[in-house]
């Protein structure tokens, strides 16, 4: 199972929330998902999208923490915070351009993904992943993903000027090249009070 | 700290708090040893530099300034002058008819001027209330743990002249 890698389709996402379950049901953080999910345009469309932490290869949460609490691992993964460390000061959940990271009030700590440490440091696929019923969230080697899907994975973010690159991968529409979000696209409010989202 | 570690364009702390795991490495026992020689070696070199400028130390040469004339000032009363330069504030008291002192007036604690009470005969230093005994510049009471520097005086006809600085280092 080494060698796979973790995929994120929201387009084949439709909204059963079996990833939030299955992520609550670990022993590490019972009851407290780290999956984000997202209704894209809940007034006009039912689409939604989960997603986990993209495991930065710089990651901008683990280099703003005034703490050393957050360490990407040699595998690549970018570890939620160390409990003795942290102190919850935000800054991650800040900083972020993803919105991944969360502070948990009753832990006073942030928590985020990390991808199962305990199960894909071993070889198995992380929980979300396994019960995905339409492979949204797929943990899979990248040969599997060029025979099986349409789409292209893409693991480079632009946000404004920051360039991001990722070890989970984005599927995208065949003819995308590195996916580019101006973030102040996103902050704008409408006169109708919608705001657009990202997905 | 650069001697210590390898030329690297990123600063210390992000070496030494790196945000990759594979990266963290706080202080190896190679770069322990190459600081407790340095430091060992840097001592030595310390002390035997203190050693080297005890032995060739003269006694620095003083000169010779006319403070006032007698009669100048009345008993009880203070001249201020500056000696040996013009950056060293002192203050000449006449203590009897025939008797003046003289101290430097910088205080050995954080250098305020001190000035002479009169009715307590004795000097002090309004900062933070140190006195100075005005027979020998000896600390009384307060902050100040060494005694100021005196001015030796000599009489010489008329002319009181300040002829070199005793204790205090000065």
């Amino acid at each position: 199972m080494f060698g796979n890698e973790f995929y994120v389709d929201p387009s084949r996402c439709i909204g059963c929330q079996s990833c939030l379950k299955a992520c609550e049901e670990c022993d590490t953080h019972r009851g407290i998902s780290m999956i984000n999910f997202d209704f894209v345009d809940r007034r006009e469309s039912i689409a939604t999208a989960a997603y986990v932490c993209w495991h930065c290869d710089e990651p901008t949460c683990a280099q703003v923490c005034p703490a050393d609490a957050i360490k990407k691992y040699e595998d690549g993964v970018v570890g939620s915070s160390l409990k003795p460390r942290c102190i919850g000061c935000s800054n991650c959940v800040l900083a972020c351009p993803f919105g991944i990271p969360k502070l948990v009030p009753q832990y006073e700590q942030m928590m985020k993904c990390d991808m199962c440490y305990d199960r894909t440091s071993v070889g198995k696929k992380p929980m979300c992943a396994t019960v995905c019923p339409s492979q949204a969230l797929t943990y899979v080697t990248p040969e599997t993903i060029a025979e099986t899907r349409r789409e292209k994975p893409v693991n480079t973010f632009w946000f404004g000027n920051q360039k991001i690159t990722t070890k989970v991968y984005m599927m995208a529409p065949a003819d995308a090249g590195e996916i580019a979000i101006d973030v102040a696209d996103y902050t704008w409010e409408g006169e109708n009070g919608l705001v657009p989202q990202a997905f | 700290m650069g001697w210590f570690r390898k030329p690297s364009s990123t600063p210390l702390w992000r070496d030494e708090f790196s945000v990759h795991t594979a990266d963290e490495r706080y202080v190896n026992r190679r770069q322990f040893t190459k600081f407790l020689t340095l430091t060992s070696f840097g001592m030595l070199v310390g002390n035997a530099w203190i050693l080297a400028k005890s032995a060739i130390r003269r006694a620095p040469a003083y000169p010779r300034m006319t403070v006032a004339v007698a009669g100048e000032i009345a008993v009880g009363s203070v001249k201020i002058f500056a000696y040996p330069t013009p950056d060293d504030p002192c203050i000449l008291v006449r203590t009897g008819d025939d008797s003046y002192v003289a101290y430097s007036q910088k205080c050995t604690h954080l250098s305020c001027a001190v000035y002479y009470e009169k009715e307590q005969n004795r000097l002090e230093c309004p900062c933070h209330q140190g006195f100075f005994s005005i027979t020998d510049g000896a600390v009384l009471q307060g902050p100040p743990q060494r005694a100021l520097p005196r001015v030796a005086l000599e009489r010489k006809n008329n002319q009181l002249n300040a002829i070199r600085m005793e204790g205090g280092g000065a």
